[in-house]
């Protein structure tokens, strides 16, 4: 292979913090990335996953915190130093120059050879799969080539990583899953670590080794896309991971499970770390809540949608709690079902009373 | 009779709809008014004194043209107005450079802004005015030089230097402004992506600002060059009107009023015109060589 990531074992953030005035963007971030790994940072927007990215490609200057690569620190590097690869959300081509231009820039900066310069951009090219379109300007391009250029150009330089901020967003949605495919195609190819951001759960999920959950300028929670399915640690976690009903009660241990309270009866729920009897959050996603003729839980449809698969719905119990939960079968506003949840997909957090 | 159904001509939209179609409306007739004026003030007086120029005193069609070509006089006016208008649009244009990519970046840039646009709304004449009196042999300056013991007053007022000075004091903010605008069109997003890919600073303003910046420049260029062509009050007021700095509209100004010659003078507003027409012309055809189109970074 031509093209294949410059060799580290490891990138590490230590206590990685920027403000903005007197707004903390990012409140100590520790991190360690090892080469091939790819990282996703998740979050809603304003969480400081953007500023991160840009502090690693010192756009941003650290307001205290240091980087590391081995064994240099490089956060006082300005960007044309770290030799990172970039790959920004509106792709910031050099509208000038023309496809072939764009991906050689980089290599022409380093002072590579002509002859080094058209090997390596034909091999980029074929890479993301551009080769006929080389000389055209990047205006020329639909928004998923203008994409792949931005990839080509961010990768033929080798770096040791990719920065990618939310690359996916600006594509409609049958390129984004397609570019999806690609990037992590395209990651695993050169061998290179890619940090990338993106407010997008499913997204997160499906491309990412591990994924870093960020929240108010701190991270949350840093795990495998199923750990964090699973298992979020915390409830605001649970929340971005599509944890949508989110039930203030009050349960008590029971055995290895706890027993919640919710529209009169009781459900069986997993603890996770440091709940105890008293003040809880149950979390459950919609589709975990099932629906069948023996469900414990009796609730009056509220709205129905058609999604195609079924309906999502949201329904009242009782007592007046709100639940969201799926239906494969045809219902309508002011139906009644019943609903059952596993045990194991009801998560019970500690609450503060 | 399927034929003739055929054949039978479309029904016709209502004037009012047929002309929305060109998107033209009730609001189109707002611009009779510019139109009017245009004419009135622009494209008559310049018919008017084009016929004016080939209608001379005395001698055939050509014989205020011959008379300026011929006169050292008169046609050594183009040379002095091109040696003030050139230097000084050169001056004005590419020192915008360098400080328009400083300020696009500071966050108080209206205090700036509104800084530079006083020049411009004091006029030349106030400006002038000022120069002398700070500039001259018993101005501020000159004093103050003298003060720490440098031998005699400087000359910088009621010569070549006078004019160049106010020239760019009045036109620099007018360039300035206009790069500004230019420079903060270009998505910082480009430079930030240069230098992710190794690009020094000296690399990315060659390579990604510069060529992206030159159309305006161009444009920036030619409306500046057009305006230091036309210098009139500041080459009479802080120059030597009767030497170095005797520039065209001088020799146009005394065809006219001092020896009542308007055809004479209206031949030489013509080639003043025409000069500049061709410097102008110069300069936005060298924009073939550049590129012209958006200066965005794609989609976004």
């Amino acid at each position: 292979m031509a093209i294949a990531a410059r060799d580290f074992r490891e990138l590490r953030l230590d206590g990685m913090s920027r403000n903005f005035g007197s707004i903390n963007a990012l409140k100590g971030v520790n991190l360690s990335v090892r080469r091939g790994e790819f990282i996703a940072l998740l979050g809603p927007s304003g969480c400081g996953k953007s500023t991160a990215l840009n502090c690693l490609a010192g756009l941003l200057t650290l307001s205290s915190g240091s980087i590391w690569l081995d064994k240099n620190r490089i956060d006082q590097l300005k960007p044309e130093e770290r030799g990172f690869g970039m790959v920004f959300q509106n792709y910031a081509l050099f509208p000038h120059m023309s496809v072939r231009k764009n991906i050689s820039f980089g290599l022409a900066m380093q002072g590579r050879s002509k002859a080094e310069i058209v090997r390596k951009v034909d091999e980029a090219l074929s890479i993301v799969r551009l080769g006929d379109q080389a000389e055209k300007l990047p205006g020329q391009l639909s928004g998923g080539q203008q994409q792949r250029v931005a990839i080509a150009r961010a990768i033929v330089i080798e770096p040791p990583l990719v920065l990618m901020d939310e690359p996916l967003s600006n594509l409609d949605a049958k390129l984004r899953l397609e570019m999806r495919a690609e990037i992590r195609r395209i990651h695993e190819l050169i061998g290179s670590a890619t940090i990338y951001v993106t407010h997008d759960q499913e997204e997160a999920l499906s491309l990412a080794d591990r994924i870093v959950v960020m929240r108010a300028g701190e991270v949350r929670q840093v795990g495998t896309p199923e750990d964090l399915y699973i298992r979020p640690a915390q409830v605001d976690v649970a929340e971005f991971m599509g944890y949508r009903n989110q039930i203030r009660s009050h349960a008590v241990k029971a055995g290895n499970l706890m027993s919640v309270r919710i529209g009169g009866v009781d459900l069986q729920g997993t603890p996770i770390d440091g709940v105890t009897d008293g003040d809880v959050v149950a979390a459950i996603r919609p589709n975990d809540l099932k629906v069948t003729s023996s469900g414990p839980l009796t609730v009056k449809v509220e709205s129905a949608q058609y999604h195609g698969n079924g309906f999502y719905c949201w329904g009242r119990v009782a007592d007046g709690t709100e639940l969201y939960f799926q239906c494969e079968t045809k219902v309508q506003k002011g139906d009644t079902v019943r609903l059952a949840a596993d045990p194991g997909r009801m998560l019970v957090y500690a609450r503060a009373p | 009779m399927t034929a003739r159904a055929l054949n039978q001509p479309r029904e016709r939209l209502p004037l009012r709809t047929r002309l929305a179609l060109y998107e033209i409306d009730g609001v189109t007739l707002l611009v009779l008014p510019a139109i009017l004026f245009v004419a009135a003030l622009f494209v008559y007086p310049f018919i008017y004194g084009f016929i004016l120029s080939f209608q001379p005193k005395a001698g055939d069609w050509l014989a205020n043209y011959r008379k300026f070509f011929s006169t050292p006089f008169l046609y050594e006016t183009i040379a002095a107005t091109l040696w003030l208008a050139v230097p000084a649009t050169l001056i004005n244009v590419l020192i915008s450079i360098p400080i328009a990519m400083r300020v696009r970046r500071m966050r108080r840039r209206r205090i700036l802004t509104t800084i530079l646009v006083i020049p411009i709304t004091l006029g030349t004449v106030l400006i002038a005015e000022g120069l002398l009196n700070y500039l001259g042999p018993q101005g501020w300056f000159n004093r103050a030089l003298m003060l720490f013991g440098f031998d005699g007053p400087v000359r910088l007022v009621h010569n070549y230097t006078g004019v160049m000075l106010s020239l760019i004091l009045s036109g620099f903010p007018f360039a300035f402004l206009l790069t500004l605008s230019y420079i903060t069109g270009i998505d910082p997003s480009l430079e930030q992506a240069a230098s992710t890919l190794g690009a020094k600073p000296r690399a990315r303003f060659r390579h990604i600002l510069m060529p992206l910046l030159a159309q305006g420049l161009a444009i920036n260029l030619g409306l500046s060059f057009v305006q230091t062509f036309s210098v009139f009050p500041s080459a009479v007021l802080l120059g030597a009107p009767a030497g170095a700095t005797r520039v065209i509209s001088i020799a146009a100004y005394q065809a006219a009023y001092e020896q009542y010659d308007y055809s004479m003078a209206s031949a030489i507003a013509m080639i003043m015109g025409f000069s500049q027409l061709l410097v102008v012309g110069l300069i936005l055809s060298a924009r073939r060589f550049v590129y012209r189109g958006a200066v965005g970074a794609g989609k976004g």
